[in-house]
């Protein structure tokens, strides 16, 4: 709630409210609720079929909703599609290229495409090409360019009008390591003065670019929580200790704040707490009893943890109930 | 905006061998056409002299030809319309223009008016062939004229008809073969007009039939009811087609 509120005081540029879409009986988004201000990375982040894509599209003006509210910069898009597509960039899962034309007649397409004003285009174009990296393959036809430069033309056509509201599908699929920092890059420079929407399967790439997340799993958003959240998420506040000799349980579990010991393998103890981190008590203990003290490792969820907790089937409803507690909370 | 799209449309023609092939292939045949008319022109020439109210040198050759061309042009226009939106649903490259600040209105158009500028561009090219009578007589320029608009207007139907079609099947293959049938029915129409005449429904038939109105207008006889006829039914497949592309958001 906390994040939604003070992104209200800011410049909202998205405002998704109460979107649903079905496909026949098939519900693929129902009832989700977000909105993204300027200067903020949404990363979007949901398994196959999770209604990620149905979302883009929706939000983009390819896809009409079954119900619910999408503005865009202020505007309606399916009130005021000219305005709101006036503002909005978007590059699909499968880039929208013309084969047959080359970078350079592409781009000068799609800047007239996004009427900006006849002086303004060429520098619009070379701005987009520089950003993209696209200098050296302006004059070649798209088709028969590599993937990877294919997927950053598709970048360069969704920004060359500067769009205050960006929106990339999986922008990072078949680039190389190199050109996948590039494009992290532009990214997170995009996310300095544009609203930003990012959808991906990569989960370093949130972490890398993002400054909110956002998962959705089988049509429901499951989780909205800004990155500083998610890094909290990740403490586990679990220890692994391990010993030489066997340790006093009764005398461990007296410390104050553990909760909880679990034996592991090979003589090690998986020791959960709630309050302050008890390793410099553990190893003052361990020390003093001579348990042989051979490593105190702090255990951290990682993304994809989260990731799967929520999105597999049998943590998706203690996830969700999690979820509302922690709203209600904040 | 639809200037845009339908210099977007003609180039992309003209970047394939399509365009070129069509543009050879149709000049060739239509030249072969010619000649033969010219042919038989000057083997009757003498005889048509002496009858009283004969048919002249246009309409002979031009009016003849014209008719050809615009059979020719029921075999062409399917193959030029049939990737037009199907392509582009296919490839999903339409996603780019609808996330852009354009209606679906401009699209339709973009499309309908870079496709009818290159059938315009084979128009013109053969009518450079009659023109060239000119070096040994002259053609009746009235008539002329109404055959070329005739054949015009025939052509643009043709286009708004394969746009339509194009935008109900994201494969270019069954879009030009349904063009390509629906063509042939409104030409056909006309036959069932005539045959149905003595059971009183000639005028539905034949009225709907695109040849009946195209002929007129090869005669010389400028009506503006063959020409709203056009319009009405370029107008009709272009409304079709925007409703259709509307609807393709809604639907799944």
């Amino acid at each position: 709630m906390s994040v939604i509120i003070s992104a209200m005081e800011k410049d909202i540029l998205i405002k998704v409210d109460k979107l649903t879409r079905r496909y026949g009986q098939v519900e693929a988004v129902s009832d989700i609720s977000f909105s993204v201000s300027r200067g903020e990375v949404l990363g979007f982040l949901g398994p196959n079929g999770a209604g990620k894509s149905t979302t883009m599209q929706i939000i983009s003006g390819n896809l009409a909703p079954t119900a619910g509210q999408v503005s865009i910069n202020g505007f309606d898009i399916l009130d005021e599609p000219l305005q709101a597509k006036a503002s909005l960039g978007y590059l699909p899962e499968q880039p929208p290229l013309y084969k047959e034309l080359t970078v350079d007649e592409y781009l000068q397409f799609c800047a007239r495409l996004n009427r900006i004003p006849r002086g303004q285009q060429q520098q619009a174009i070379t701005r987009a090409k520089t950003r993209c990296g696209l200098q050296d393959v302006a004059k070649r036809l798209i088709g028969n360019l590599s993937k990877g430069y294919q997927q950053r033309v598709g970048i360069a056509q969704a920004i060359i009008h500067s769009p205050e509201v960006v929106i990339l599908d999986e922008p990072t699929v078949g680039l190389d390591p190199n050109q996948i920092r590039e494009i992290r890059q532009l990214i997170r420079e995009l996310g300095n003065d544009h609203g930003v929407i990012l959808s991906t399967h990569i989960l370093p790439e949130v972490q890398a670019t993002c400054d909110r997340v956002q998962i959705i799993n089988r049509g429901r958003l499951a989780l909205n929580d800004s990155l500083a959240g998610l890094n909290a998420r990740m403490q586990a506040k679990q220890l692994l200790c391990v010993f030489k000799q066997e340790p006093d349980l009764a005398q461990l579990n007296a410390i104050v704040g553990i909760t909880q010991i679990e034996p592991q393998p090979d003589n090690a103890w998986l020791i959960h707490y709630d309050t302050d981190n008890p390793a410099d008590q553990i190893a003052a203990l361990a020390v003093a009893e001579d348990y042989g003290i051979l490593e105190i490792t702090p255990q951290h969820h990682t993304l994809e943890q989260i990731f799967l907790d929520i999105t597999s089937k049998d943590h998706f409803d203690a996830a969700a109930t999690q979820m509302t507690q922690e709203a209600s909370n904040a | 905006m639809i200037l845009t799209l339908a210099a977007r449309e003609l180039r992309s023609l003209f970047l394939s061998p399509l365009a070129w092939a069509i543009l050879a292939a149709v000049q060739f045949v239509v030249a072969w056409l010619f000649l033969v008319q010219v042919d038989a022109y000057t083997s009757i020439q003498a005889r048509l002299a002496t009858i009283d109210g004969a048919p002249g040198v246009t309409a002979v050759i031009v009016g003849q030809v014209t008719g050809n061309v615009a059979f020719i042009f029921t075999l062409i226009v399917p193959i030029l319309t049939m990737r037009l939106l199907s392509e582009e649903l296919r490839s999903q490259t339409i996603q780019l223009l609808f996330s852009a600040p354009v209606s679906m209105t401009h699209i339709v158009l973009g499309k309908f008016v870079g496709i009818v500028s290159f059938l315009f561009i084979i128009i013109a090219m053969l009518t450079l062939m009659p023109l060239s009578l000119l070096s040994g007589g002259t053609l009746d320029f009235g008539m002329f004229a109404a055959g070329l608009l005739g054949l015009c207007l025939l052509v643009a139907s043709f286009a708004a008809l394969g746009l339509f079609v194009s935008s109900l099947t994201q494969q270019p293959v069954v879009a030009a073969i349904g063009t390509f049938a629906a063509l042939l029915l409104f030409r056909l129409l006309d036959w069932a007009g005539n045959v149905s005449e003595a059971e009183g429904f000639s005028g539905i038939f034949a009225y709907v039939s695109t040849l009946r109105h195209f002929e007129s207008l090869l005669l010389g006889q400028f009506s503006t009811t063959d020409i709203l006829y056009f319009v009405l039914f370029i107008t009709s497949f272009l409304v079709l087609t925007i409703r259709r592309m509307d609807a393709y958001r809604l639907q799944h």
